[in-house]
């Protein structure tokens, strides 16, 4: 077994036909020498009509930014459009490639989407799928059960924007420090020191001076309210 | 005595396993990550890993910088392979953007790529050598490392953190220097990979140290979000060069190693063989570069003036340069909204970048998808039961790069 195994390497051009099998996996011998562009069988269309089919009008917000296809559906059901799409024959979305979130502070009652990019590793097509809940009561059922790869992206999106992952086995923060009171890529935790004004959003080609980043917070900002009282003072 | 000075935690005495941190700051962990283990004799029962120690928030930062400001940022990534994240970010703004780039742009892109992922791997497998004992295989492969940074250097002036390229191309045209160590490395390297293979595929000791070592199957490997080297040698043949082309890839013929037991030693095979594929693109790319003739032959950017920052000269003696330099260092150019996906095979998986854009200037939400964030968590099952020798080598042949995980 060992003098087989170095020589296997030098000729490997596709998957292994016991690792495929023996595991269940259905990944097709592919060719390595040229680019598979005959790989893309699922289309775009195809995957929104299954869904509306399933899900009805639960599903909404259909769009193809970049090629890739979009859609939302209420924070309820993510875990029952998740499991449709792994266990579906067709579809067959068995990887998450990324999880994360997006605050969006104007958007009153759905502030914060959850982000899920999944991908058919053998039809070789990505899709992009979003919940948006609230940020009062941001709970949202994890994913872990279906992917454990979930488990550390579902913590660093809780340690950012403290996104509640209601089923989570370990749900703490993962990459800032245990004792922080907020979730700090919410927008109203702004980068920069306030007072600089070098620094306005209206550098940044949005807002202004009353945009983004100018609300009151803990933590030591000074906001534009304070600074016009400092001024009546000196007069 | 009866007074206890020193406060244990409670069932500390009772307890029979023995609990050892490895790291944060250990010489064995190759970067900042601490593992508390728990030990029964020399086994391991179970592990917890701590991450974020060198957390700098990037995402958080990148929200407020313009396009071109955030490439420095995704050199802190993989540090290992800076190169490959520099493309890949550039090639994310390229697809928001709407940027053509020239043929000869993405040939030469092809190169360096190839030439960061051959010092990514590099690295990795001779780290895991030292880390079985072995340290000749480190200290030989490492002037030739030097000598890819030295191409970097020849480029863009930088080795570690190379800030490489613009959006739209390079920021200058390789010179004739830049080929000829190009062409150097490709004449000498061979060799020495032989050699190196030598030190190790064959090498008892080191067969004994990894076969076996921290397997894990297809099905788990790609529940645990593996990519990259780790997820082929588990067996799967995923690899974004080939799956979604980008830079031109599709021009190139090349092989995917795959492995079958996804242990410490087909990791290292895999990355190996991909060494001696990269080395295959290199040199079909290179060859495709010296076709290119006249004035094709000085292409190096995209003519893209509302992106890519103009000559400084030019910028001092002609308007219309200095009107675009103006335009992209005041900010006045805006992105299109949108939100894009781009992903790119990194060193050590799919290196991911998720741009969401509302018209500004700046990113409105930035997501680094990093690899070795996502399977980093699959360590306490690749090591449990095993010792705690093994623990140490498997954490090398996973390639974890301390500054990708924490971002």
């Amino acid at each position: 077994m060992l003098d087989v195994r170095c020589w296997m390497f030098a000729v490997v051009t596709a998957i292994q036909p016991e690792a495929g099998e023996a595991k269940g996996l259905t990944l097709e011998k592919l060719h390595y020498s040229r680019c598979p562009t005959n790989l893309k069988m699922l289309s775009n269309d195809h995957i929104k009509q299954k869904l509306v089919e399933k899900f009805n009008e639960q599903v909404t917000a259909f769009e193809e930014p970049y090629g890739m296809l979009t859609f939302e559906a209420p924070k309820e059901i993510n875990l029952k459009v998740l499991n449709f799409l792994y266990d579906d024959e067709e579809l067959k979305f068995r990887f998450l490639t990324d999880l994360c979130a997006v605050h969006f502070p104007d958007l009153k009652g759905k502030e914060l989407a959850v982000v899920y990019h999944l991908h058919n590793l053998q039809d070789n097509v990505r899709i992009r799928f979003k919940v948006f809940t609230g940020v009062d009561k941001p709970d949202v059922y994890t994913a872990t059960g279906l992917f454990s790869s979930a488990n550390w992206m579902e913590r660093e999106t809780y340690d950012f924007f403290g996104i509640n992952f209601v089923g989570h086995p370990n749900l703490k923060r993962i990459l800032n420090v245990d004792e922080m009171d907020y979730f700090p890529l919410r927008k109203q935790y702004p980068l920069e020191d306030q007072s600089r004004v070098d620094k306005d959003d209206e550098m940044f080609g949005r807002g202004g001076s009353d945009g983004f980043g100018t609300e009151k917070t803990d933590h030591g900002t000074l906001v534009e309210a304070e600074k016009h009282n400092d001024d009546e003072n000196i007069i | 005595m009866s007074e206890q000075h020193i406060k244990l935690p409670e069932g500390s005495i009772e307890k029979t396993t023995t609990t050892l941190n490895l790291g944060p700051t250990h010489p064995a962990t190759h970067g900042v990550m601490q593992n508390i283990l728990e030990l029964d004799g020399e086994r391991i029962v179970s592990t917890e890993q701590t991450v974020g120690y060198i957390h700098r928030a990037f995402e958080k930062i990148a929200e407020r910088r313009p396009l071109y400001q955030i490439t420095p940022l995704t050199d802190r990534l993989n540090y290992c392979s800076s190169p490959i994240n520099n493309m890949g970010w550039h090639l994310t703004c390229e697809k928001l953007l709407g940027v053509k780039t020239p043929k000869r742009v993405d040939y030469l892109r092809i190169i360096i790529m190839e030439l960061a992922r051959i010092s990514d791997h590099l690295i990795c497998n001779s780290i895991v050598g030292v880390d079985s004992g072995a340290y000749t295989g480190f200290l030989y492969v490492m002037q030739y490392r030097e000598l890819i940074y030295e191409v970097y250097e020849e480029i863009c002036g930088s080795r570690l953190t190379t800030n490489i390229g613009r959006i739209g191309g390079f920021e200058r045209n390789f010179n004739d220097i830049a080929f000829q160590k190009i062409q150097k490395f490709l004449d000498e390297y061979p060799a020495v990979l032989k050699e190196f293979e030598r030190l190790f595929n064959r090498n008892r000791i080191f067969m004994e140290r990894t076969i076996g070592v921290g397997p894990i199957s297809a099905e788990r490997a790609m529940n645990y979000g593996f990519t990259g080297p780790n997820l082929r040698a588990a067996g799967v043949d995923y690899d974004i060069r080939i799956h979604t082309p980008y830079s031109s890839y599709e021009d190139f013929e090349f092989d995917i190693p795959v492995g079958s037991t996804g242990d410490c030693y087909d990791r290292f095979l895999v990355r190996n063989q991909e060494m001696w594929q990269s080395l295959r693109i290199i040199e079909q790319a290179f060859r495709k570069v010296q076709e290119f003739k006249g004035a094709e032959a000085e292409i190096y950017h995209a003519d893209v003036p509302e992106y890519y920052l103009p000559p400084k000269q030019d910028v001092y003696t002609k308007m219309e340069a200095l009107i675009w330099h103006f335009k992209i260092i005041m900010g006045e150019i805006d992105m299109p909204p949108g939100e894009v996906y781009n992903s790119v095979e990194g060193g050590n998986g799919e290196l991911g970048f998720y741009l969401v854009s509302d018209g500004g200037r700046s990113p409105y939400r930035l997501h680094f998808r990093r690899p070795c964030f996502i399977y980093y968590q699959a360590y306490e099952e690749l090591v449990k039961g095993s010792m705690l020798s093994d623990a140490i080598i498997v954490m090398s042949s996973l390639n974890l790069i301390a500054g990708e995980m924490d971002a």
